[in-house]
């Protein structure tokens, strides 16, 4: 069975990897590469924990096939620490107790970025939106929300 | 804001807390926003096969022949699983605590009692592989009426869902189709009462929809033992699970629990676990199986819906004098935990509240749904809901302020209680109190004078006369802990002690030793029931 | 047997190669196919894509407005010429749902997907596919009917007459769950004024039917009419013509019947939901 060459840079560094006719950018990321940070949620495109960037805009890797990446940027969550320093949304969730079982927490935090690396100063409503493909079922969401308002420096964050 | 209300009970305590109040950080934030918390699936593993398993398409049905020939040559098949593969195909979760019959199979053999349930394994080198092998497997099914309701369940002629158990109920106590608390004189009582007011409440299924999918990774292991990655909520629990279903000595099993990713219950089952490990036995490699959405949502046990029936004998001055409870649990078609879950909701009858006379009886009923399980307080939370209604009804019946009606009810400290223990460390009035106070609800100042500590006891500890029941010869023994209040009055002496009354209100089997003893399981390992009393402390 | 995946710079290349095989599935966002392949849709056998960029792009010109089949949401949401159909396109899924589900896709996504489409359908829309060597025009109406009954189509673009006054055009998605949700239903409407009184209203309903469908009674009961008393009265009692509403896992028939005139109403009316 032939596979596919694709190439692309993965959280900053360039990889090549051979992928099966078919598969989807998740699970090359994941037993490919070996970056388990995005999460298997649903296959179906409702529950975001899949959420990686590409190029800078937000995409379910669940329903990306893998060779449309080819030349791309692929970010993940895996890729946010600035060596050994925190990005600020990963501190912002710390200090909101913005997650309990994290399993959403990678997929929250990729949707918080994009939506921060094009609209530094989001309204709440705006937050709101960001992450409203992204399920959680453990927080109620206000933890995160307030998280990202911290991380962005605004506003807006309400008493927990 | 956290706020402390220090005046309450303040003898009690000494006043030195050091953590409550204060934000502590999770041990495992770091790893959750840095995304290096291990799921069970995120453990890197080479040469992983995948296991996809094929679902009865019916309610209930009988399998006339399966025919697994296409699928066991189908490209990059390693491997497909029957009933006869399994060592131990049939089993029930509480086995464990000789609790209940062996009822269910990991893969349906003659028969299928629910949509969705496994009939055939696959596991094959991809999972596009497992799917086509799927489909070339050919299932003959001989659809049967099937019950979906938990009434219509337990009338006569109803489908017979579980063979085990006939008549669609559980067995308690080798006797009972249902679980029984008796407390007094509930019909004497009703005649008594200014007021009688009987309600049914309803609780749908309801599904746990985790973000992360039950699923496990089981490979082999450098030492003849299997390791075992799952989402599992109990590891030793599932642990046992399989050394039972699969025959192994337990030792042979390394469980490793990573970070669940959501379970609320619904990852208690070993729905996965099982058939896991076999592939790998069958196979020599690692396998998966990991539910996709659909899977879970339909086939991943729910909370069991329950149905409740609650009559009450209500005075003029808002005293409930009788209650009488009649639930049944949809357990679906399986046991599984459900059984435990009534006694648990017999346990919590009436609710906080010094009733004199108090009735129950409470079935585990099979449908043809899907097995329920586990939830968040599950066999408590449904029955509150309804108690709780009911309450509010109550109130509104005798013309009565709801937060007063709860204080006047609410038991206190040395009430005897329905099931025959003393009601201790009460504090439900207290509740109340500052919740109608943060509520802005007016109550009245007697019942702001009220106490838990305070108007118990005396005529309200006497074991009431039980029609049906015969007093026990040596009054039940009183507990007493480390968590006792100062102050207590001290117990009446008793006789030979007894580790649980013999009134037959309390769940108990009649066949328990006097002294706690280790209890002989269906599967030969040693155990103890802390459903049944036998505590090893 | 694997999944093979063929790329074809034009859209005609691409036509053919759905066309001689029964298997293959033409993939734009990957919202359906790659949905169905991961939930073990094992008929699906050849992926079939495109990197003919006239599928992406946006030709607003003159009275025509022509979205080519692989615009995504998000390139709606980012262009202000198609500012009346941001409501549309914002309530399609999430962000990273926006970023990847197309114009062209939307018109296969079944009930109670296709809220998009839906909008389309009150727009007056025209569907072009792509055949092997020429492309064919054909009402969305009439490609929505024909969708139910099988077939392969490729979708090249899809083109609607440019709204004389984009106020004019309303478009309300129901759902329980916000801002993202699958729907109970959605509503568009184009209700063009002519001396105070409505003249050449689109109607459209989505998740009221197997696939969007024009609401014809509620078009005939405002013609001529101005949306108080009696013309709302008329429309509302024709809403449910032309519908065919099922149980789904987000609402019964019944609920979509009872609450349909009740959302039309506050649509038409132009007040919130």
């Amino acid at each position: 069975m032939s596979k596919t060459p694709v190439q692309f840079r993965h959280n900053g560094s360039d990889v090549a990897v051979f992928v099966e006719g078919g598969a989807n950018l998740l699970s090359v990321l994941r037993e490919s590469i070996g970056d388990t940070a995005p999460k298997f949620g649903c296959g179906q495109g409702t529950c975001g924990v899949c959420t990686v960037l590409i190029d800078g805009e937000p995409h379910l890797s669940c329903l990306t096939l893998a060779e449309t990446v080819s030349g791309r940027a692929v970010e993940t969550a895996d890729g946010l620490k600035d060596g050994p320093h925190l990005h600020p949304l990963q501190t912002a969730f710390m200090e909101h107790f913005a997650a309990q079982c994290g399993f959403c927490t990678p997929g929250m935090l990729m949707a918080a970025k994009a939506l921060l690396d094009r609209n530094p100063a989001p309204t709440r409503d705006e937050v709101v939106e960001a992450v409203s493909g992204n399920i959680c079922r453990c927080t109620g969401y206000e933890p995160i929300i307030n998280a990202i308002l911290s991380a962005a420096g605004q506003p807006g964050a309400r008493r927990a | 804001m956290l706020e402390f209300r220090k005046e309450f009970f303040a003898d009690e305590r000494d006043d030195n807390l050091k953590e409550i109040g204060k934000g502590t950080q999770r041990q495992d934030m770091l790893g959750h926003v840095t995304a290096m918390t291990k799921y069970f699936d995120d453990h890197k593993v080479q040469n992983l096969l995948h296991l996809k398993v094929l679902r009865s398409p019916h309610h209930h049905a009988r399998i006339r022949h399966i025919d697994v020939s296409a699928a066991q040559g189908a490209p990059g098949v390693k491997r497909v699983i029957r009933g006869a593969d399994v060592p131990v195909n049939i089993n029930t979760l509480l086995s464990l605590l000789n609790f209940g019959k062996d009822d269910e199979p990991s893969l349906a053999v003659d028969k299928v009692r629910y949509k969705g349930e496994p009939v055939v394994a696959v596991v094959a080198t991809t999972e596009r592989e497992a799917f086509e092998a799927l489909s070339k497997i050919r299932v003959d099914y001989d659809p049967l009426p099937a019950v979906f309701d938990v009434e219509e369940a337990i009338k006569p002629g109803a489908p017979v869902v579980n063979e085990v158990y006939p008549n669609n109920t559980f067995e308690y106590h080798d006797k009972y189709d249902h679980q029984k608390l008796r407390f007094g004189d509930v019909e004497k009582a009703f005649a008594q009462a200014d007021h009688v007011l009987e309600q049914r409440y309803q609780m749908s299924p309801i599904e746990h929809a985790p973000t992360e999918t039950n699923g496990t990774v089981a490979a082999p292991d450098t030492n003849g033992r299997y390791v075992v990655y799952t989402g599992a909520q109990g590891l030793f629990f599932a642990l046992d699970t399989c050394a039972k279903i699969l025959n192994v000595p337990s030792n042979r099993l390394h469980f490793i629990g990573g970070t669940v990713g959501g379970g609320f219950g619904g990852k208690v089952d070993s729905v996965t676990e099982p058939l896991a490990i076999l592939g790998a036995m069958l196979t020599g490699r690692p396998v998966r199986y990991l539910h996709n959405r659909e899977e879970e949502m339909q086939f991943g046990p729910p909370r069991g819906a329950e149905r409740i029936f609650i009559k009450d004998g209500v005075m003029k001055d808002g005293r409930i004098i009788a209650r009488y409870v009649r639930s049944y649990f949809d357990s679906g078609a399986y046991t599984r935990l459900s059984s435990y879950a009534v006694v648990k909701c017999v346990a919590h009858i009436p609710g906080p509240y010094t009733i004199p006379n108090v009735w129950a009886d409470v079935y585990c009923v099979y449908t043809n749904r899907t097995p329920a399980t586990a939830m968040r307080g599950f066999g408590i939370t449904a029955v509150d809901f309804a108690l709780e209604t009911q309450m509010d009804k109550l109130a509104h019946l005798v013309g009565m302020n709801p937060m007063e009606f709860r204080i006047l009810n609410a038991y206190r400290d040395g009430d005897m209680k329905a099931h025959r223990r003393e009601a201790k460390n009460c504090a439900l009035i207290e509740c109340v109190q500052v919740a109608a106070e943060k509520a802005k609800w007016p109550i009245r100042d007697e019942f702001k004078r009220m106490h838990s500590r305070s108007g118990g006891g005396g005529d309200r500890a006497v074991i009431p006369h039980t029609p049906g029941v015969t007093p026990s010869a040596t009054p039940p023994r009183p507990q007493r802990t480390s968590y006792e209040r100062p102050g207590m009055p001290q117990p009446t002496p008793q006789s030979a002690p007894q580790p649980m009354p013999a009134a037959a209100s309390a769940p108990q089997p009649p066949s328990l030793p006097a002294q706690p003893a280790p209890v002989q399981t269906q599967h030969g390992a040693t155990r103890f029931s802390s459903v049944f009393g036998t505590r090893r402390r | 047997m694997p999944i093979a995946v063929r790329t074809f710079e034009k859209l005609g290349d691409a036509a053919s190669a759905l066309a001689s095989d029964r298997g293959a599935r033409f993939l734009g966002g990957g919202t359906l196919v790659m949905r169905a392949i991961n939930e073990g849709d094992v008929s699906i056998t050849t992926i079939v894509r495109s990197t003919d960029a006239v599928a992406s792009q946006i030709r607003p010109a003159g009275a025509r407005i022509e979205i080519g089949a692989g615009v995504t949401m998000a390139q709606i949401l980012s262009n202000r010429d198609l500012a009346f159909l941001h409501p549309a396109a914002r309530i399609v899924g999430g962000p990273a749902v926006r970023a990847m589900a197309t114009v062209g896709g939307n018109l296969f996504a079944p009930s109670p997907y296709g809220d998009f489409a839906a909008a389309l359908l009150a727009l007056d829309a025209t569907v072009s596919i792509a055949g092997s060597y020429s492309t064919s025009e054909t009402p969305l109406e009439d490609f929505l009917a024909s969708r139910e009954r099988g077939g392969t189509r490729l979708v090249a673009s899809i083109s609607f007459p440019r709204p004389g006054n984009p106020d004019t055009f309303r478009f309300r998605k129901v759902s329980r769950v916000k801002p993202k949700g699958i729907s109970v239903l959605s509503i568009a409407a184009l209700l063009p004024v002519a001396g105070g009184r409505i003249s050449g209203a689109r109607i459209a309903f989505g998740a009221m039917a197997p696939t969007p469908v024009r609401a014809k009674g509620v078009e005939r009961a405002l013609e001529g009419r101005s949306l108080d008393g009696e013309g709302m009265s008329a429309a509302l009692a024709a809403c449910l013509e032309g519908t065919a509403p099922v149980d789904d896992a987000i609402a019964s028939a019944w609920y979509r019947r009872e609450v349909l005139p009740i959302h039309l109403k506050r649509v038409l009316l132009g007040q919130p939901g």
